[in-house]
């Protein structure tokens, strides 16, 4: 019978099946960050070890401050306490672990790839729930929570229903100035943040076979943002060119073993997807959230829309509640909503090819408002210095941090200041996620460069023109 | 986790969609021990005004909802982040179950890993209940988990569903980790497999 990529994983991973349905999964890797504490508290208050230390990864990311080198500079006691914790956790339970000193340290989902732990066909967890990044290479990989973390840990396998299957076809070729950010965050509009709930979605389509790896790890990412539990792309020669050579990928005979099994991966030509979802790219144009959830999104040439044009009651009073916390008239355009701050980064638009994007905005001008870039991992940090690209944000009067989560979600000492406005590369634009009472625009790294130069949301399609 | 056969409480209507997992508890609170204890913590921004008063407008700091043990609410409940702090911090203000049409999957999966019940009904069906709560605030709820039924304020009972191994744990108060320790057996036969199937994961 016709499989799925997903149904094709997911078989391959069932240790067995219940007759209430329920699916115990074995668990290929698993990604631990400084916010996986629960889970090792758990398993020593039942004497328990990790089953499989050697399938395990932690790096911290949540609570490193970015102005820091080492453990020991941070002045915060509770973050340092927490990443030494993190320390002390890897050294007892013997599992890998990048620390500040490794020159690997990055935000989870920036560093499994980039090491090559995120692999295709694998099953990946992590107690977060932007997991849904990995499925860019073609793995199933779902956040979970604390109690499941444990759960992982000790036994290397994870309780599941099996979601729903669900294709998004994105066909057209995108327009000039539009990227991977665009393109799921008209998704979201589209489909909205419950779209997805239940569902592990493949993204098919032109738009995504011409897109690069770090452009789908953007589109994945964000899956749980429309509610998907996992969101997958199928491997093809991009994805291979990006495994190869990585620390943990396969090398020589296991990679071409590898290689061969990957290419059986792809959904079969007549599989059957629960739902269906079709996306013009031809469309799509650079989009900016207006308010508190990812799904209020329209083109930048758009306006803040009017809630009395909604006809659900329920919507039109979340609606009411957005323009009231962001503060944001009916009619408003987009481009006259001037920001007080800029942050580029996160595990959504922190890697490399989000940063050259940034950089080509950047370059040659200067920044009105206090513009944050804060590289996803070490390792991009240092790529992006050996292009020159920590210059270009400099001489732009940005500040150039260490890799780290920042202002994403505001817990490690970055924070967007009450009442204050930010265009954000991150992927949450919540009600007091950057900071209490902090008010969010989400944009991809080029809108937010155009913002950073100009403060306010700007059609960045007009800057890059100007070039 | 302590078990959960049938719980009745005052049940408090939340009107919003979208209830992220953000609002439930602030990230600047998750460095907080969960031997700390969550309770002053839920909702610590959204039930405050800009001075960071309690909020009268916010119908959970109303004085008829003090003892409140149920929530129901809207669509995408628990949406977002995946933080079991969230349930934590219901669970320390003594909410065992929340009633809404939907759920954010991660937090779903929490709730229950914590002992509460996260029942799903119609979006009709939830708007009735929450409008008769607001018309008789204090009113409560039952959820029975043996029978899977839910009485609303007005006595009318709803049928609903939950995954029968998560209901199976629940009614036993079961902690899954020993549960799937005891399948030893079958976990070393598929990794066998697996290391068979794609042995470079593992070397
Ligand atoms: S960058 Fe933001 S969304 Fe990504 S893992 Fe860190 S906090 Fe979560």
């Amino acid at each position: 019978m016709a499989k799925t990529m997903f149904e094709k994983i997911w078989d391959r991973h069932v240790v067995l099946e219940r007759d209430d349905g329920q699916v115990l999964l074995y668990i290929d890797r698993h990604l631990c960050h400084d916010g996986s504490r629960a889970g090792f508290t758990k398993l020593k208050s039942l004497g328990l070890k990790l089953r499989r230390p050697e399938q395990t990864f932690a790096t911290p990311d949540h609570y490193r401050p970015s102005t820091v080198k080492t453990v020991a500079q941070i002045e915060d006691p509770t973050m340092r306490g927490i990443l030494e914790q993190l320390v002390a956790n890897a050294a007892e339970f013997g599992i890998h672990h990048f620390g500040l000193d490794s020159g690997k340290q990055g935000i989870a989902h920036v560093v499994g790839p980039e090491l090559g732990i995120t692999l295709p066909g694998i099953l990946l967890v992590c107690g977060d729930s932007h997991t849904a990044t990995h499925g860019a290479l073609g793995a199933f990989a779902f956040g979970i929570g604390a109690s499941e973390v444990a759960h992982v840990m000790a036994t290397q396998t994870l309780w599941q229903r099996k979601p729903k299957s669900m294709r998004i076809t994105v066909d057209g070729a995108l327009g000039f100035g539009v990227a991977a950010k665009d393109v799921i965050l008209a998704i979201i509009g589209q489909i909205g943040t419950a779209g997805a709930t239940g569902h592990a979605v493949e993204y098919a389509g032109s738009v995504i076979r011409d897109m690069g790896m770090e452009g789908r790890m953007t589109i994945c990412n964000m899956t749980i943002e429309a509610g998907g539990r996992a969101g997958m792309i199928a491997p093809d020669d991009k994805t291979l060119a990006y495994c190869k050579g990585r620390e943990f990928a396969p090398k020589g005979a296991d990679w071409d073993a590898a290689v061969e099994y990957w290419k059986t991966l792809p959904s079969d030509a007549d599989a059957v997807f629960d739902t269906d979802i079709a996306v013009d790219g031809d469309a799509i144009a650079p989009m900016v959230t207006w308010g508190t959830s990812p799904e209020n999104v329209v083109p930048v040439t758009g306006a803040v829309p009017d809630p009395v044009a909604e006809p659900d009651p329920v919507k039109r009073k979340s609606l009411e509640g957005a323009l009231a916390y962001m503060d944001l008239k009916p009619g408003t355009r987009m481009t006259d909503i001037a920001v007080d701050k800029v942050f580029i980064g996160s595990c959504t638009n922190g890697r490399i090819e989000d940063l050259r994007i940034a950089a080509k905005v950047a370059k040659g001008r200067r920044a009105a408002v206090a513009t944050l870039i804060v590289p996803g991992s070490t390792l991009v940090k240092r790529q992006a210095e050996a292009e020159g690209l920590d210059r270009i944000f400099i001489d732009a009067g940005m500040e150039w941090r260490e890799s780290a989560c920042s202002m994403c979600v505001a817990q490690n000492g970055d924070y967007l200041e009450p009442g204050k406005r930010s265009a954000s590369t991150s992927n949450r634009n919540f009600m007091g996620r950057q900071g209490e009472g902090g008010r969010t625009h989400l944009v991809g790294p080029a809108m937010a460069a155009a913002a950073a130069v100009t403060g306010r949301i700007t059609d960045v399609r007009q800057m890059m023109e100007e070039n | 986790m302590d078990a959960f056969t049938t719980f009745t409480a005052v049940a408090v209507p939340l009107d919003a969609a979208n209830v992220d997992t953000d609002q439930i508890i602030p990230a600047p609170f998750l460095s907080r021990p969960r031997a700390d204890g969550y309770r002053d913590l839920l909702f610590y921004r959204v039930r405050r005004d800009a001075d960071g008063e309690m909020n009268p407008d916010f119908t959970l700091n109303q004085d008829a909802y003090k003892d409140a043990g149920i929530i129901v609410a809207d669509r995408n409940f628990g949406c977002g982040s995946s933080r079991e702090n969230a349930a934590w911090t219901l669970l320390d203000n003594g909410f065992r179950s929340v009633i809404a049409p939907s759920f954010g999957d991660i937090h779903y999966n929490n709730q229950m890993n914590n002992g509460m019940v996260p029942v799903i009904l119609p979006d009709a069906v939830c708007a009735t209940i929450r409008a008769q709560l607001h018309a008789g605030p204090g009113a409560r709820i039952t959820v029975d988990l043996q029978s899977n039924r839910v009485t609303g304020p007005d006595g009318t009972k709803y049928e609903f569903a939950i995954p029968e191994f998560n209901r199976y744990r629940l009614l036993e108060g079961l902690d899954d980790i020993a549960m799937t320790l005891d399948l030893e057996a079958d976990i070393a036969a598929c990794e066998a497999r697996r290391r068979a199937q794609e042995g470079w994961l593992f070397r």
